[in-house]
């Protein structure tokens, strides 16, 4: 187990610093200079060379790479040109929103999904079952911005229920978590049903349904055990997903999420931003894969981690 | 199937294709079940229903011309009230605007039906590349093996743990914005999944008996990929053409929104939300529409996705 | 100018307001405050009691307390004065800080800090301010000539990155303390505690308002080296607020000065700066009264709705802005080196449309200089819209059947939609226009490449005074100075001529002469038609019928809001 983690974690050395590489070679390749957009309209050219001699920008890539691993690996990501701040400071700042959104939409994704997917397996090829199965492909094929767009119009325009985005209290959280949520519904839905179905149809639980066990019990003993392995890792599979795709729904709801941040740092030649958030983003991924294998590995005892 | 590194979703689609790799793995398809599959479909209402979707769309993309009331690029006097707002489809003196005119006073209805050309160009051209890539490392990894193959999958993993739709902002913004920009960006960041489900399927088929005759015939190496393992990888391909189209349609709206997709005056129904969403109270229209068109499109690849994937595996579970 | 240093709506068009009232008080456009003559004869308009012009409230009694909030779409960068440089942060750095020279309620300038406005020499290259007496930091240390000396030196220190340092180098021993020559600036000299000298290179009538510019504000030197690169985010001044409290990505707090040395300001307890508020949100809120006031633009659709409105009677504040915005041709890229052409080009436009696409909001440009800019050329008409006679032009030049070309514009709305319009206007002289939406950076960047760009559209980008004075339009975005890799002369256009006469009129302390010269040259420059000029913006702010305050202080031309005047009604 030990000897698995750190084999992992070794792992994800050359992973981060193959990542920052490929994003290094993009933004030196963005058409924009960020030394001008520093300095601003009326600085003179003198001006904006002395600013990019004190960026470091001036110096050749390899050598501007080289000092930016330097002392990322002391936890200076750099300051933000735009932010007027530390890297490390701008990402912990904003953070918690993304951590909190995507907490919140994973529990949304479950509370709607697993339900729907078990009912629609114990109703097998009714209408509820088939029913239950076109919304959640709806769900799934719905971009999230147009969804949070009707969202916002619906309930906190029309209907003055919610407030119009922002950040602040658990009122703001509910829509871009409902809407975060209902995409991703849909599959814990479907993986729901298929495996319930699976079980549903197994030798032992006929034999339990014929000994007479209620409905309810067969669904709580067998088939939700034997669903939790693959909805650990689908959820292990979304931390990532939302880090990183959660933008638009950050951008349609206004909230102060790492994912906004990084598109304006995209959008504004931010370099050091955009290599923090990259990184940090891809620290998380990693990270969270490796914790959902021992997750797994802990539920599941025919799982090992080798 | 889900392998134990597995890296972000590029969107939710993918874990679809998760599935449907998982399926087709575990068994090659020999080229007669093709028939039997076309069976099983048949009787997929759904299936049938998002298949007959798609093809209306093909047909609407290309009979834009002469499906479209308006020119979608014309810019009418009269399509804007004289605040500067859009006219709503619900005034008599606008009958001409079936569903409204958009932020420039263009025909609503014609941007949609145009609209439809540019999201099936992105969705089935992108596929064409992300495919070919995908395939081309994830049989080659699968082939080779041992070290080299693992060094392949090592990369495409790490190109994996880059978030998917920053990856792709970042590099629409080097290459800057055009039709053919995002179809190259959105075929360079989802083939990894494709890598990685190929690589799988051909690691299982390669210690099967037919792979291991050729390598004891000594056929050479490219031929073993593409006579061999090409042919048996056509199912997976399939279902994931029909599944990554609508993964595709989705990022390319996505960037649209964002505002970096496909350049004016060319209609994107991502572009037509993200400039018409400040409409919201005088022209919600403005967004319905093109989003009802975007969800309308995703699904219906999605249930033909689903219908191919239920009929060319028998073995997956049945509605 | 302002950057738009994100891509944003509208943000960086609206800096500059003049109230027309005032304006039609001024006759000759606000001309007679430039001279230095003017500047240092003319009494302080300001008692101790009221900087800023006349109380707030016309009449009555003032309420006091309360809070203001005010949402923003984008976060504030920061609030170091000599590195903030955009128009959200700077009427927020205007709480904390004071410089020595401030405007009234219009553009004339007024002491501040200073205690009386500077003596200047004859031929306006020594300044002398004098300090007000017994003026403390919100750390309770008493402002010294030495604070003034540091904070000028800081912004011309490569150290701080000033984007504002080039208003300064002007001052004598500037570049060789930039270069590394000196220890200090020998033009910046401490004659005693409360007296301050600056010597500068060459005459400039407009250094007094470089002094009132937000970089010149005074920073005390010891809550800087202390704070380090904090300083921006946890701001110490002499100004009417003291920030309290910085949620990033939500939300600013700032608290009454009890010890401001204007006494009975200011008028609110708190101001609360909300940001990451989308203006069609901000604009609900508004309504629902969960705002005291939006700070960016109404949104274009919005404002049809609203205008007409009579529940928004009176919480409306327009003013027309000092802005021009324009598309510039590259006078050195085919075909557009070809004078005719551009000609052509600046009649195709259909310049109405524009206004009614952006809802009302601007008056049609037929020039450089927006109506309100010391300098503008009233009998100057400009070129008419005319397809025909375009067509003609374009024919006559060798382009009878059109040509084809690349615009780029900041993929921000509403810029996108009006280059769409810009495109079908083109295509009807038989120009093709590619438009490219790019992001902000990216279209600057290609803006001062040379040979890169035929066309830019300036929206979202857009030209606005730091200081009202016609040199703004000229140096920094139409010089041969500026038409250099990196510089914002985007037509690269330079003529040798113009340039020597701006150079004269820089150094003319006579108003009217001066003025001429600028007529003179923005002719020019419209007869080489390097831009089309397009529209000269609107500024409109919604606010609660709670607030009281003069329009002026809702719409100020070089502060836009101005919080310390402004009051609640319980």
């Amino acid at each position: 187990m030990i000897a698995y983690l750190l084999r992992r974690l070794l792992f994800t050395v050359p992973v981060l610093i193959g990542i920052s590489l490929i994003t290094f070679v993009l933004i030196y390749f963005l058409p924009a200079d960020p030394a001008r957009m520093y300095a601003g309209p009326n600085a003179s050219v003198d001006a904006v060379n002395r600013i990019r001699t004190q960026l470091g920008l001036d110096q050749p890539f390899y050598v501007q790479y080289g000092r930016y691993l330097e002392r990322a690996v002391q936890g200076d990501l750099g300051y933000s040109y735009q932010l007027q701040m530390p890297v490390t400071q701008a990402i912990l700042t904003r953070f918690p929103y993304t951590l909190q959104l995507t907490l919140a939409g994973i529990f949304v994704e479950l509370l709607i999904g697993v339900p729907a997917g078990l009912l629609a397996a114990s109703r097998r090829s009714t209408w509820l079952d088939g029913t239950s199965m076109v919304a959640s492909l709806i769900g799934v094929s719905s971009p999230p911005f147009w969804l949070g767009l009707l969202m916002l119009y619906f309930f906190a325009f029309r209907l003055g229920l919610f407030p119009l985005g922002g950040a602040g209290s658990w009122q703001h959280l509910i829509l871009p978590a409902v809407t975060a949520g209902l995409g991703g519904a849909g599959w814990y839905a479907r993986m729901t049903r298929s495996s319930a179905l699976e079980v549903l149809s197994a030798d032992y639980v006929r034999t339990a349904r014929s000994k007479g066990l209620a409905g309810g019990q067969v669904l709580r003993r067998h088939v939700l055990r034997n669903a939790i392995n693959p909805i650990v890792t689908m959820v292990g599979m979304d931390i990532p997903w939302f880090i990183g795709g959660v933008v638009l729904i950050e951008t349609v709801f206004a909230w102060p999420g790492i994912g906004r941040m990084m598109v304006d740092a995209i959008l504004t030649d931010d370099v050091p931003l955009i290599l923090g958030t990259v990184t940090f983003t891809a620290v998380l991924v990693v990270v969270s894969s490796i914790i959902i294998d021992i997750v797994q590995a802990m539920l599941d005892p025919r799982i090992r981690l080798r | 199937m889900r392998s134990h590194t597995d890296a972000p979703l590029p969107d939710a689609d993918a874990r679809a294709l998760a599935d449907a790799g998982s399926g087709t793995a575990r068994g090659a398809v020999p080229e007669t079940q093709f028939t039997l599959a076309w069976r099983h479909f048949k009787r997929d209402r759904l299936a049938l229903a998002g298949g007959i979707f798609v093809l209306l769309l093909v047909l609407v993309a290309v009979l834009a011309p002469v499906l479209a009331p308006h020119d979608p690029a014309e810019q009418f006097a009269e399509g804007l009230t004289l605040d500067g707002l859009p006219v709503s489809s619900t005034l008599p003196e606008s009958a001409q605007f079936p569903l409204g005119t958009d932020q420039n006073g263009r025909d609503l209805l014609s941007r949609i039906i145009y609209g439809a050309r540019v999201s099936l160009t992105v969705g089935v051209l992108a596929n064409v590349i992300a495919v070919t890539l995908g395939v081309l490392v994830g049989a080659l990894a699968g082939y080779l093996g041992g070290w080299r193959g693992n060094s392949i999958m090592r990369f495409t993993d790490m190109m994996m743990a880059f978030p998917t739709l920053l990856l792709a902002i970042a590099l629409v913004a080097v290459l800057r914005p055009s039709i053919w920009v995002i179809i190259f960006v959105i075929g360079a960041v989802y083939w990894t999944w494709i890598a990685r489900i190929v690589y799988g399927a051909v690691r299982s088929l390669r210690e099967r008996e037919f792979v291991t005759a050729a390598v004891s015939m000594g056929a050479p190496t490219w031929r073993i990929v593409l006579r061999h393992l090409l042919p048996h990888l056509l199912p997976l391909v399939i279902v994931w053409a029909s599944l990554g189209i609508s993964t595709n349609v989705m990022l390319e709206a996505s960037l649209s929104y964002l505002g970096i997709g496909v350049q004016p005056p060319t209609p994107s129904w991502g572009g037509m939300i993200q400039q018409g969403q400040s409409f919201y109270r005088a022209a919600p229209w403005l967004v319905i529409y093109p989003g009802l068109a975007i969800m309308l499109t995703i699904l219906s690849f999605n249930l033909l996705g689903d219908g191919l994937r239920d009929a060319l595996d028998p073995q997956q579970q049945r509605r | 100018m302002h950057p738009s240093r994100r891509p944003v709506t509208l943000r960086a068009i609206v800096l500059s307001i003049l109230v027309s009232v005032v304006l039609a008080a001024c006759g000759g456009g606000g001309a007679s405050e430039l001279g230095p003559a003017d500047q240092g004869t003319s009494p302080p308009q300001a008692t101790q009691r009221e900087p800023g012009g006349n109380p707030p409230s016309a009449g009555g009694d003032i309420p006091r307390g309360g809070t203001l909030t005010i949402a923003y779409k984008d976060d504030l960068a920061t609030l170091d004065p000599a590195v903030g440089y955009d128009w959200t942060n700077w009427p927020a750095e205007k709480m904390v800080f004071d410089g020595l020279l401030d405007y009234d309620d219009t553009t004339n300038l007024q002491p501040r800090l200073a205690e009386s406005m500077p003596e200047v020499s004859p031929d306006a290259t020594v300044y002398t301010f004098r300090l007000r007496q017994g003026v403390t930091f919100h750390n309770g240390r008493e402002v010294t000539a030495d604070d003034v000396a540091y904070s000028i030196t800081r912004v011309l220190d490569p150290q701080t990155k000033s984007p504002g340092s080039g208003f300064y180098t002007g001052i004598a021993g500037a570049q060789d303390f930039i270069d590394g020559k000196a220890d200090s600036v020998s033009g910046i000299r401490v004659v005693d505690p409360r007296t301050i000298e600056f010597t500068l290179e060459s005459p400039d009538v407009t250094f007094g308002n470089k002094m009132a510019l937000n970089f010149a504000f005074i920073v005390p030197k010891e809550e800087v080296e202390r704070l380090g690169e904090n300083f921006g985010h946890n701001p110490v001044g002499t100004g009417p607020f003291l920030f309290r409290e910085w949620i990033a990505g939500r939300q600013l707090t700032f608290e009454r000065n009890p010890n401001y040395f204007f006494e009975g300001l200011p008028y609110l307890d708190q101001v609360v700066i909300q940001v990451g508020v989308e203006p069609e949100v901000a604009l609900l809120r508004l309504e629902r009264g969960e705002i005291d006031s939006m700070g960016d633009p109404i949104p274009a659709a919005e404002f049809a709705r609203i205008k007409d409105d009579d529940a928004w009677q009176g919480r409306l504040t327009s003013a027309p802005q000092v802005s021009t915005i324009y598309i510039t041709m590259n006078t050195q890229m085919k075909p557009f080196d070809n004078v005719q052409v551009r000609r052509a080009m600046n009649m195709a436009i259909d310049k109405e449309r524009i206004i009614r696409l952006l809802g009302g909001r601007g008056t049609v440009a037929n020039q450089i200089l927006p109506p309100l800019m010391p300098g503008y050329d009233q009998d100057y008409q400009g070129y008419e819209y005319n397809p025909d006679q375009a067509r003609q032009l374009l024919a006559d030049a060798g382009y009878p059947n059109g040509f084809s070309t690349t615009m780029e514009c900041i993929a921000v709305e509403p810029q996108p939609k009006l280059c769409e319009s810009f495109q079908q206007d083109l295509s009807k002289i038989g120009v093709q226009v590619q438009v490219q939406t790019l992001a902000a950076s990216t279209v600057i960047a290609d803006g001062g490449t040379e040979g890169k760009v035929p066309l830019v559209w300036s929206g979202g980008l857009g030209w606005i005074q730091d200081y009202p004075d016609p040199d703004d339009f000229y140096t920094p975005i139409l010089s041969c100075v500026a038409a250099v890799p990196g510089g914002w002369n985007w037509p690269w256009y330079c003529n040798q001529d113009l340039e020597q006469k701006a150079q004269q009129a820089i150094g003319t302390t006579d108003t009217e002469q001066r003025l001429g010269l600028y007529r003179e040259i923005y002719r020019t420059l419209m007869d080489e038609a390097v831009w089309i000029p397009v529209y000269n913006g609107q500024y409109d702010i919604a606010h609660s019928d709670k607030l009281v305050g003069k329009e002026t202080d809702f719409a100020h031309p070089e502060h836009t809001i101005r919080y310390e005047r402004l009051a609640k009604q319980p």
